[in-house]
């Protein structure tokens, strides 16, 4: 099989992967054991493979690894900064907001892109942010009440 | 509702939540192992056939491919791949492979290959000649004389009539309905029709397997039924129980759907052929038909009412499509029945059901279980029953629902698959949560204002609906605790947490009860090896019954703490109590804490401070809930906006308040779709059209209303701390609150799921054209 190589960066640290021309850079990350990209659906409708790729949340199972070439991305493992969590993860727990937890790293992957973008987002632009990622669990009112709630936490 | 408590009633935080938040291995697919193999089933491309000849030859000489398995290959053990109780209610009608093939995504076959690429090349590779026979999918036209035949194997066991393609019949009733029809004073009766709802667990069904190293069977599984699955797969495989070992990791979600031995089987099987680890996990096209349903129904509800309003009769007749095979057949169709009439209390109830097979995808288990098309109909109908008789529909509810200290009759009648046990109203606080709602919802007001003038028309409306909490007198759960030298405890519980907070509710359970804080409790769930049995997430039975068991073994536990703590405190056990991590002498200075008390049990008395317990009810407490909708249609376009939704729940004692009201605003985010988008729709061969979450539309962030979510909490005396149950309930009641407010909002009933724009549009141009009371 023709391989070739990639170098990336992943949650700050320098990588070199030999993949497949044709891999997707989901099935890429759970190879290296980035088990917090979900697989969900494939086809890019359901969100739970979102990683931030210089800051942007693309599904992961709709790009090619080898696009990543030079890029930085961002996957739920590199979100805590040692043990010590997020913002963001913190509001989640705090507000109930993770049930089954599997659209949980796209959530929260998803809201910070639009935290960092935008600090101080009103109920409409945090729901459009997570309008990617598909959550059968909660309803989603608790989601957006973390995501507000982070905003709020960043805000003092 | 006990203020002296500390931990059960309070807002902790999910036990395994900071592993999910930092995304941290905990899923089914969340491990690497070497030389896995990938593992795929070939699905039937007809709706109906007989297998003519089967050739493996090519795929098994491809490369890389290590098993693969025909019906020839396997043993024919007929079993139901229904996650339920020895003996399963439902008929054993189906086979691991078999040589015939009842619907689209029926398995033919399946590989085991070193790469998915391979596996799907062997796939084509198997040559398959079908003799094709004639399909019946639609459910009345399945139970003509004349109709296909689609379980005529002489092996199946527990199917009702196999010749007329019925795999269950139910007939049961208390007083005389044709009395009390006779008695009313008005007669109603109306056809709704509910369709082919699929779960969407965002995590797939997936299965992983292999062979330990003293050569047991492991697999490890997104399942809600653990120790179900262990002696379904030790049946179907026919080795022993004790060679298997059942591992249920995190869920991402199960909503019944995973109440199904679905892939340890053939997964399993695979694994033993290859003798190399297999993992199958469906893709999402493959989840839409290769998974599971929810029934799609036929309902006949007739009511007879009093001038006042009293319903003195109610009769629903229901015909029901189970697919291709009978899992959960009659089971749910029976609550269909028994959960759903005796929230009125009639003398006179009568209850008909035809379960059929019809070559669809096979219907199973979805939250609700039976009671969403139920309510459905009844409380669309009790809507225009008020509104004959000029009565407000929470005045309406109010004067009829079923109270604190009624005894339903029906449930007696109407057991799993069986007669079952009378339930008794211990707790109820519907009233109130009607009251609640309707205020938040802004009812008095809006349900007088006057239409609006523009094309944007608003409506509100309402339904009540129950639900269950575990199986009375089949359900039951055990649990173990075991104390550490740090005062800690490990709790061991064969509950299964697909997602809802079981695990959370369980360790909080257990802490109160021994008195000390959350983070002293490990719990281990779901693992056959290493938990005690249960059997498994689904009728709003874990924290009731796994709930319960807990509180016995925390209790037997906490007895021996005490003893322990008598003897190195020098002081009667009647004068200690546990809380704040330590025991205490009442009204005196001295105490020890946990941590002392373990390690003087352990180095000193030589002793483990450890116990276990099983548990079981023999009646079903119901959970109570009031649904309000406030809808808003555009006449132009037929669009609904559902605006504001407003559920309040009585769910006993809300163990965890916030994960409780999280399981609300999950059931009505469900509920909404099942009101207005979700169908899963196939042609006329049987093929799925819209197997995909672009075509098949589950509600997202920005789809879903204001949600207002009250907890009206009771205390209930079969239920651990007063604890009933929560996730199901609120399901039910969004399609017809929705339904009764689009009536209220543009004047046109419908009475058939989901409710699209271009019903609306149709019916509401009909309805222009002249006709008055337009039904859809």
């Amino acid at each position: 099989m023709k391989t070739m190589e990639v170098r990336l960066k992943v949650n700050g640290e320098a990588k070199q992967w030999t993949i497949a021309p044709g891999d997707l850079l989901l099935d890429v990350l759970r190879r290296e054991g980035y088990f917090g990209v979900k697989r969900g659906c494939e086809s890019g409708e359901c969100g739970a493979c979102t990683v931030l790729v210089d800051g942007q949340p693309i599904n992961s199972c709709l790009m090619f690894a080898a696009k990543a070439e030079g890029a930085e991305l961002l996957t739920i493992e590199g979100v805590a900064q040692g043990d010590t969590l997020s913002a963001l993860q913190e509001a989640f727990l705090d507000h109930g907001a993770v049930q089954c937890g599997f659209c949980t790293p796209a959530m929260i992957l998803n809201a910070k892109a639009l935290l960092d973008r935008k600090p101080h987002p009103s109920e409409e632009e945090v729901r459009e942010a997570l309008a990617g990622t598909y959550c059968r669990c909660t309803g989603y009112s608790k989601p957006v009440e973390a995501v507000l709630a982070a905003a709020r936490g960043a805000a003092r | 509702m006990n203020s002296t408590r500390t931990v059960v009633g309070k807002n902790l935080r999910k036990v395994e939540g900071v592993k999910l938040v930092t995304g941290a291995p905990a899923f089914t697919d969340d491990i690497q192992l070497p030389g896995l193999l990938y593992g795929k089933i070939l699905p039937s491309p007809y709706a109906h056939a007989r297998i003519k000849r089967i050739d493996s030859r090519k795929a098994k000489a491809l490369p890389g491919v290590h098993a693969v398995l025909t019906y020839k290959d396997v043993p024919r053990v007929p079993h139901t791949t229904a996650g339920q109780a020895w003996p399963e209610p439902s008929p054993y009608d189906t086979y691991l492979l078999d040589n015939k093939v009842r619907f689209v995504g029926d398995r033919v076959a399946a590989v085991a290959a070193e790469s998915r690429a391979i596996a799907e090349k062997a796939l084509r590779l198997i040559e398959v000649e079908y003799d094709v026979l004639p399909a019946v999918l639609d459910m009345e036209q399945a139970m003509v004389p004349g109709a296909p035949v689609i379980h005529d194997e002489p092996d199946s066991k527990g199917i009702h009539d196999a010749s007329r393609n019925i795999a269950g019949y139910i007939l049961r009733g208390i007083g005389d309905v044709d009395e009390g029809f006779r008695q009313s004073d008005r007669v109603f009766e109306r056809e709704y029709r509910t369709q082919r709802q699929q779960h969407c667990s965002i995590e797939p069904h997936i299965a992983i397997s292999w062979l330990d190293g003293d050569g047991r069977l492991v697999i490890r599984t997104s399942t809600q039924v653990p120790y179900h699955s262990r002696r379904q797969v030790a049946m179907i495989l026919q080795i022993p129980v004790s060679r298997i070992h059942v591992v249920k990791p995190r869920i991402g979600g199960g909503f019944g759907g995973k109440q199904e031995m679905l892939l340890e089987d053939i997964c399993g099987a695979l694994a033993l052929a290859a003798r190399r680890p297999v993992k199958i996990e469906l893709t999402r096209e493959e989840e839409f038909y290769m998974a599971r349903t929810r029934h799609p129904q036929i309902l006949r509800m007739k009511m007879g009412v009093k001038r006042d309003g009293t319903i003195l009769a109610s009769q629903l007749t229901v015909v029901a499509t189970t697919g291709a095979y009978g899992s959960h057949s009659t089971t749910v169709q029976g609550n269909t029945g028994s959960k759903v009439l005796p929230l009125y209390r009639a003398e006179h109830m009568r209850f008909e059901c035809h379960v059929v097979y019809t070559n669809t995808p096979v219907a199973g288990a979805f939250r609700g279980y039976g009671c969403p098309q139920g309510f459905f109909a009844q409380e669309t109908l009790v809507d225009e029953i008020a509104q004959e008789l000029e009565i407000d529909p929470v005045e309406f509810h109010h004067r009829n629902v079923i109270r604190l200290g009624d005894i339903d009759k029906l449930s007696a009648q109407l057991g799993e698959g069986k007669a079952g046990l009378p339930r008794v109203v211990r707790s109820c606080s519907l009233p109130e949560c009607i009251d609640r709602a309707a205020a938040a919802i802004g009812w008095n007001g809006k349900r007088k204002a006057l239409p609006a003038s523009g094309h944007l028309k608003r409506g509100v409306g309402m339904s009540c609906t129950m639900q269950g909490s575990g199986i009375a007198g089949i359900d039951w759960a055990s649990a173990f605790l075991k104390m550490n030298e740090d005062g800690s405890f490990f709790l061991q519980t064969g509950a299964a947490d697909v997602g809802g907070g079981a695990d959370t509710v369980l360790a909080q359970i257990a802490a109160e009860t021994l008195g000390v804080s959350l983070d002293k409790i490990v719990i281990t769930s779901g693992d056959t090896d290493t938990t005690p049995f249960d059997v498994g997430a689904y009728a709003s039975s874990t924290t009731i019954i796994s709930g319960g068991a807990v509180k016995k073994a925390a209790e037997k536990v906490r007895d021996q703490v005490l003893r322990m703590a008598a003897k190195m405190l020098d002081a009667p056990v009647g004068n200690l109590t546990c809380g704040d991590n330590r025991v205490s002498a009442v009204g005196g200075k001295r105490s020890a804490t946990m941590t002392e008390i373990a390690l003087h049990s352990m180095y000193k008395e030589k002793t483990q401070i450890m116990d276990g317990a099983s548990h079981f009810n023999t009646d079903s407490p119901p959970p109570f809930c009031a649904t309000f909708a406030e809808v808003e249609v555009d006449t132009q376009t037929g669009k609904i906006r559902v605006v504001h939704m407003a559920t309040a729940v009585d769910p006993g004692t809300a163990i965890n308040p916030s994960q409780a009201e999280g399981q609300v605003e999950g059931a009505v985010a469900q509920g909404l779709g099942y009101a207005l988008t979700e169908e899963l729709v196939l042609d006329d061969a049987g093929r799925p059209v819209n197997p995909n979450f672009l075509d098949y539309k589950i509600f997202d962030a920005r789809d879903m209303p204001k949600l207002t979510t009250i907890l009206v909490e009771t205390d209930e005396p079969l239920g651990p701390y007063g604890a009933k149950s929560i996730s199901e309930v609120p399901i039910n009641g969004p399609a017809p609150a929705i339904a009764n407010a689009i009536f209220h909002a543009i004047g046109v009933r419908f009475y058939k799921l989901p409710i699209r724009p271009e019903e609306v549009l149709r019916a509401l141009r009909a309805k222009e054209a002249g006709a008055d009371d337009q039904c859809v």
